[in-house]
């Protein structure tokens, strides 16, 4: 959230406010930290690199004329001998759903300068998310003991292996690289580095709790990324 | 001078405190559980056709944008930001359109040459 006062000034909202802020010949996104920026930036650039996988997933899934495999079916568990379709991915959806609530939690606690809570939940994503890679490591050596490949599968078209690895192989990437630096994060938050404006590394910046707020962004991207994957090559 | 600095300690405390109410984030985590439940549910039921298509779009587009307007803030950012971020969207929007054409036009050209056998 950037704040609306800047030294005394009351910045305009809306679109006025656009128009004022991008004319201003100074920052143009006033009251936002520019690490924040600078994530949100990137982020942009990340949906552009999710948007050509999928887009490449519709061409592919487009243009084969074998039958897709049916990912109900493929996804399904068996429990108590019954399959029960997308039963993983349910639960996958669940844990990442629920560690971004816990993230968006911490951020708040983090602005409120509550260091002990903002710390545990920062702890709670990190193994929501640690969870959350592990069951997809489980997907996929099922999937890889059944014979899916990328160059062909038991079950239908043969572009089917080679999109759902890249696809949930970029995603699963993304969770573990934000897992490793939500550990990070938990430690710093724990041993009060945002109390004594402790620097960071490869930075001059203080430490400030807009750091958890920047964190918190390419989390819930990622559970973001996570929506539209369910949706497209799990539900469609 | 005392009773200043008093006042400054308030006001400090005042402005660091000024986040949104935890209530919105839990109403957001609720409203996320929730849709993602029914999106479940569309496979569980095993709908069809455009019924399913159009159920899994709306709530993929419902819970996206409560993950960004909310739990990544976007509802409260300047103009500035909001724009700049969402307009290249339509870019994608573009691309999508091109490669519906494109895929069309390969599902055609295979059916034409490998099913069919060519003119």
């Amino acid at each position: 959230m950037s704040e609306q006062k800047i030294d005394g000034f009351e910045l305009k909202p809306g679109f006025k406010g656009m128009a004022s802020d991008t004319g201003s010949d100074q920052t143009m996104f006033k009251g936002v930290h520019w690490g924040k920026a600078m994530m949100w930036i990137f982020l942009l650039s990340d949906t552009f690199v999710f948007s050509c996988f999928l887009i490449s997933y519709m061409k592919g899934r487009g243009s084969t004329i074998v039958d897709w495999p049916n990912t109900s079916e493929v996804f399904s568990l068996y429990v108590g001998g019954v399959p029960v379709p997308l039963l993983l991915i349910a639960i996958m959806t669940f844990v990442l759903i629920t560690s971004s609530g816990t993230m968006a939690l911490a951020v708040k606690y983090g602005y409120e300068k509550n260091r002990k809570m903002c710390g545990w939940l920062i702890l709670a994503t990190a193994v929501g998310g640690l969870t959350f890679v592990g069951m997809q490591v489980f997907e996929w050596s099922k999937l890889i003991h059944e014979g899916v490949r990328p160059w062909g599968n038991p079950f239908g078209a043969s572009q089917f292996g080679s999109f759902f690895f890249m696809i949930t192989g970029f995603h699963g990437f993304h969770v573990s690289i934000g897992v490793i630096f939500l550990f990070i994060y938990t430690y710093k938050v724990f041993a009060g580095h945002y109390e004594s404006k402790k620097r960071g590394w490869f930075t001059k910046m203080k430490g400030d709790y807009v750091e958890i707020e920047i964190l918190g962004l390419y989390w819930h991207f990622v559970d973001l990324v996570w929506v539209f994957i369910f949706a497209f090559f799990y539900l469609w | 001078m005392e009773e200043t600095n008093k006042i400054n300690e308030k006001t400090k405390k005042d402005e660091q405190t000024s986040t949104q109410k935890i209530g919105i984030y839990l109403w957001i985590w609720l409203l996320l559980f929730v849709l993602s439940f029914f999106s479940y549910m569309v496979d569980w039921y095993q709908f069809q056709g455009m019924l399913r298509w159009s159920l899994i779009l709306f709530f993929m587009f419902l819970k996206a944008g409560l993950i960004m307007a909310f739990f990544m803030h976007l509802f409260w950012e300047r103009y500035a930001l909001v724009n700049v971020l969402l307009w290249p969207m339509t870019a994608i929007a573009c691309f999508i359109f091109l490669m519906t054409a494109e895929f069309k036009y390969t599902l055609f050209s295979r059916f034409f040459y490998f099913v069919v056998g060519g003119a």
